[in-house]
């Protein structure tokens, strides 16, 4: 049977997942065990939260590299009012502003001024960062309420909460991208912005709230990340930004846009996940474990690449109206 | 012609698996003379022109060169062999100058490098030899269509180039471009050159060429001096069919207005342009390119903004600056340019024909995906759309095929006013009087259409009313009984018209 590309895609990484498992079953130690896996998929509770948002927003061809931050500025924000006697009931609603107030940030210069996400987010990326510091300096914020960091740790028999609430919030964001008019719309824009605006497609309201929602996201994990670890400081979450976008690319979103699918992101988080923790459990150095996530991002990207080299070999039977 | 052709392609075969797009072809071209390749859309003219150029290398058959066999191996090869295409749309390096572009990877060369007064001078030299003007320092940025057409083809002379392939050169063109190019054709003619000339506008052919080479799905169908055939020959060859008169508008009664656009103007682009379309008309919105009739229609839609003046939909007036109140007032626009603003070419045929309605296929806020595909199915069965399957990406089509899914899109909505900038541009005879026959029908049942295009059989043949634009000024309204081509020609370019 022929498959779609993305189809093809996603059977190869559900099939590298499934090896992985079973390699990391078979030849690691202490991998193969219910905590351990109740473990694994806790640990990528944030990358796969802030990645469901990054799905969308890279099929729109943008980018958001400053989710990390983000979740860093919200943390620190959650450790200062902490300190300053406010109940975590309303902190939690504030920080999820403070997220939607980053994004808003970005989606304002990414759509209004016309500017590059790329060089916006790695701008905003230094920082909401910087602003986390200035707000909570190097202090960790620790005596959190047990009844939250409890909840973020709790699981039901090996299955964490929080890894519900990914799956909730996954069907969510699925359902918008493969079953609305604004899915359908987010994929024309990523794919042809001029074609897309020609048909009545609202392109910068709705690239300014896929801003929007990656920074909430990303306050959203901020506060698992924060619960979690018991621990809110300004440097938490330092670096996922490149976990998340690495999951994003394997998981066969084109970084051009206009392609992907949020199923395919999922197994990619699971199977970045599997890697690092398989790795861990067998000793590999830190140091090795970036370059295994370096190099699956460079392979996610070059893999469809090469792919579309191919065909652009191999021309299409039709002719075209006489396009060079 | 008792010489030997400079290149012949003798019995050539291509399949692309079980499509045979050239089936046993043979072609002569002799120093000289102009040759026009004719044929709908996928009778295999790009695939032919790709062997000629090397890009694929022929199944079976030969190609001669000199009367010698030669194999071309790769477009390196072909070049060599003094073979050059010209696109419709060139690519130039934007950032290099003109004779940059033209001596790319062979510059003159002095003792300290690059020998920038040879190569002006040598680019110079070319200009004069095709008899135009243009500014060798000039960058390839900003230059138009046909001047950057000039630049590859210099570019070709200046590598000898004995063949000279123009593939659909004037598309793009406006009236004054084409016959300055088609000078320089007759000069590369006098000068030995043999050109290979493919248009799908039949008048061209008929000034241009000595003989032309008639294709139908990839097969040969004759090869015939151009003064022994009519344009209704050449048709005939074509489609290997009787085609019904190709402006088939038919008479109807004009009923109320439905767009109204009063006094509008965006500086420096159009002024004061105010017209009326009532439904059941169609009015055609005529003038050289560059006099603005696009950028009316694209303010009208809300693509861009306007300064002053109104537009009014069913007597409602449109708020500014945006598609989505245009389309919800029931406007409707196919533009000018089809793959970059008409269709989402990665995108498949039935998203595509979706992608400006699905709220027709929505069951609450969801888009079902079997309404969406019988829509889609339903469409391509009313405009015949040629398709393998709804899922492929829109840009497996042809060009003709391509704009009935634009049609399609919008058609779907049920729009009460169509706007279509240059419908059949670059789309076969056969797709043409079917998009006519479509127009005329649309009509018909009440929608008002605003047609513009640039060949005035087109605006002769199917419009009520015949608006003409000069440098950014409405300047003649004639109805059909005075519309002719005198007319509207003179109207165009700036003399007066009544």
């Amino acid at each position: 049977m022929r498959l779609e590309p993305a189809r093809r895609w996603e059977s190869l990484i559900l099939v590298l997942l499934v090896g992985v498992c079973v390699w990391a079953s078979l030849g690691v130690d202490g991998f193969a065990n219910a905590s351990n896996v109740s473990f694994l998929l806790l640990d990528t509770t944030e990358i796969a939260l802030m990645a469901l948002t990054m799905t969308l927003i890279v099929v729109a061809a943008e980018i958001d590299l400053s989710v990390a931050s983000t979740l860093g500025l919200s943390c620190a924000v959650l450790g200062r009012l902490w300190n300053a006697g406010l109940p975590i009931e309303l902190i939690m609603p504030i920080c999820l502003l403070v997220g939607a107030a980053c994004g808003a940030v970005n989606g304002f210069l990414v759509t209004r001024l016309g500017l590059p996400s790329l060089a916006v987010t790695i701008g905003t990326l230094a920082l909401f960062r910087g602003l986390a510091y200035v707000i909570l300096g190097d202090q960790a914020v620790a005596d959190l309420p047990p009844a939250y960091t409890g909840l973020a740790t709790a699981s039901i028999g090996p299955l964490p909460l929080t890894t519900v609430l990914v799956a909730v919030l996954a069907a969510v964001a699925a359902v918008v991208l493969h079953a609305t008019g604004v899915g359908r719309a987010i994929f024309a824009l990523g794919s042809n912005e001029e074609a897309a605006f020609f048909a009545g497609v609202r392109v910068k309201r709705i690239k300014f709230w896929l801003f929007v929602a990656c920074g909430v996201m990303a306050a959203l994990a901020s506060l698992v990340y924060t619960f979690r670890y018991a621990s809110a400081r300004a440097d938490n979450g330092t670096g996922l930004e490149l976990a998340v976008v690495a999951a994003v690319l394997l998981g066969g979103v084109s970084i051009f846009g206009g392609r992907g699918t949020l199923a395919g992101v999922l197994m990619a988080v699971l199977l970045l996940g599997v890697v690092r923790n398989a790795l861990i459990l067998a000793d590999v150095a830190n140091e090795v474990l970036n370059f295994v996530t370096g190099l699956l991002l460079v392979a996610s990207v070059l893999a469809p690449n090469l792919g579309a080299v191919r065909r652009r070999r191999t021309p299409s039977p039709v002719e075209g109206n006489s396009a060079p | 012609m008792d010489l030997t052709p400079v290149l012949s392609l003798s019995q050539v075969s291509k399949a692309f698996g079980a499509v045979r797009a050239v089936r046993e072809v043979s072609l002569d071209l002799y120093p000289g003379e102009v040759h026009a390749l004719a044929g709908e859309n996928g009778a295999g003219k790009s695939t032919l022109v790709k062997i000629l150029s090397g890009v694929h290398r022929p199944d079976t058959g030969r190609i001669l060169l000199d009367g010698e066999p030669v194999e071309f191996a790769g477009p390196a090869d072909a070049q060599q062999a003094g073979v050059a295409v010209i696109y419709q749309e060139p690519t130039l390096f934007p950032d290099l100058s003109v004779m940059e572009n033209i001596f790319m990877g062979r510059q003159p060369r002095s003792r300290f490098g690059i020998d920038r007064r040879a190569m002006r001078e040598a680019a110079s030299a070319l200009f004069t030899r095709l008899g135009v003007r243009l500014d060798p320092d000039q960058p390839a940025r900003g230059l138009s269509i046909a001047d950057q057409q000039l630049v590859e083809i210099a570019k070709a002379l200046s590598r000898q180039a004995r063949v000279l392939v123009m593939d659909e050169p004037t598309a793009a063109l406006s009236g004054n471009e084409v016959a300055r190019l088609f000078g320089v054709a007759k000069t590369l003619r006098e000068q030995g050159c043999a050109l290979l000339f493919i248009s799908h506008r039949l008048e061209e052919m008929f000034e241009l060429c000595t003989r032309v080479t008639t294709l139908r799905d990839g097969g040969h169908v004759a090869t015939d001096l151009i003064a022994d055939i009519t344009p209704d020959d050449l048709v005939r060859r074509m489609v290997g069919r009787e085609l019904d008169a190709l402006f088939p508008k038919q008479e109807t009664d004009a009923g109320e207005v439905a767009l109204k656009v009063g006094r509008l103007t965006r500086e420096g682009v159009f002024t004061d342009v105010s017209f009326e379309v009532r439904r059941g008309e169609i009015v055609a919105l005529a003038g050289l390119v560059g006099a603005g009739r696009s950028e009316v229609a694209r303010a009208i839609f809300g693509i861009d903004r306007w300064d002053a003046g109104s537009v009014e939909v069913g007597g409602r007036r449109l708020r500014p600056a945006s598609p989505t109140a245009a389309m919800a007032a029931g406007l409707a626009l196919v533009p000018e340019d089809r793959r970059q603003q008409g269709l989402v070419m990665d995108l498949s045929i039935e998203r595509n024909i979706g992608l400006a309605g699905p709220a027709a296929v929505r069951r609450g806020p969801l888009v079902s995906r079997a309404a969406e595909r019988s829509r889609a199915a339903d469409w391509a069965v009313r405009l015949r759309l040629k398709y393998a399957r709804l899922a492929d990406p829109v840009d497996v089509l042809s060009g003709g095929n391509q704009q009935k899914v634009v049609l399609a899109k919008w058609l779907a909505r049920g729009p009460s006013v169509l706007i279509v900038d240059e419908p059949t541009r670059g789309i076969d005879v056969g797709t043409k009087a079917e998009v006519h026959r479509l127009l005329s029908e649309l009509a018909g049942s009440g929608v008002a259409v605003l047609m513009i295009s640039s060949e005035l059989p087109e605006v002769l043949g199917m419009a009520d009313r015949v608006l003409v634009m000069h440098e950014g000024r409405l300047v003649a309204e004639l109805p059909r009984a005075q519309a002719t081509e005198e007319t509207v020609m003179a109207a165009a370019t700036g003399r007066s018209a009544a």
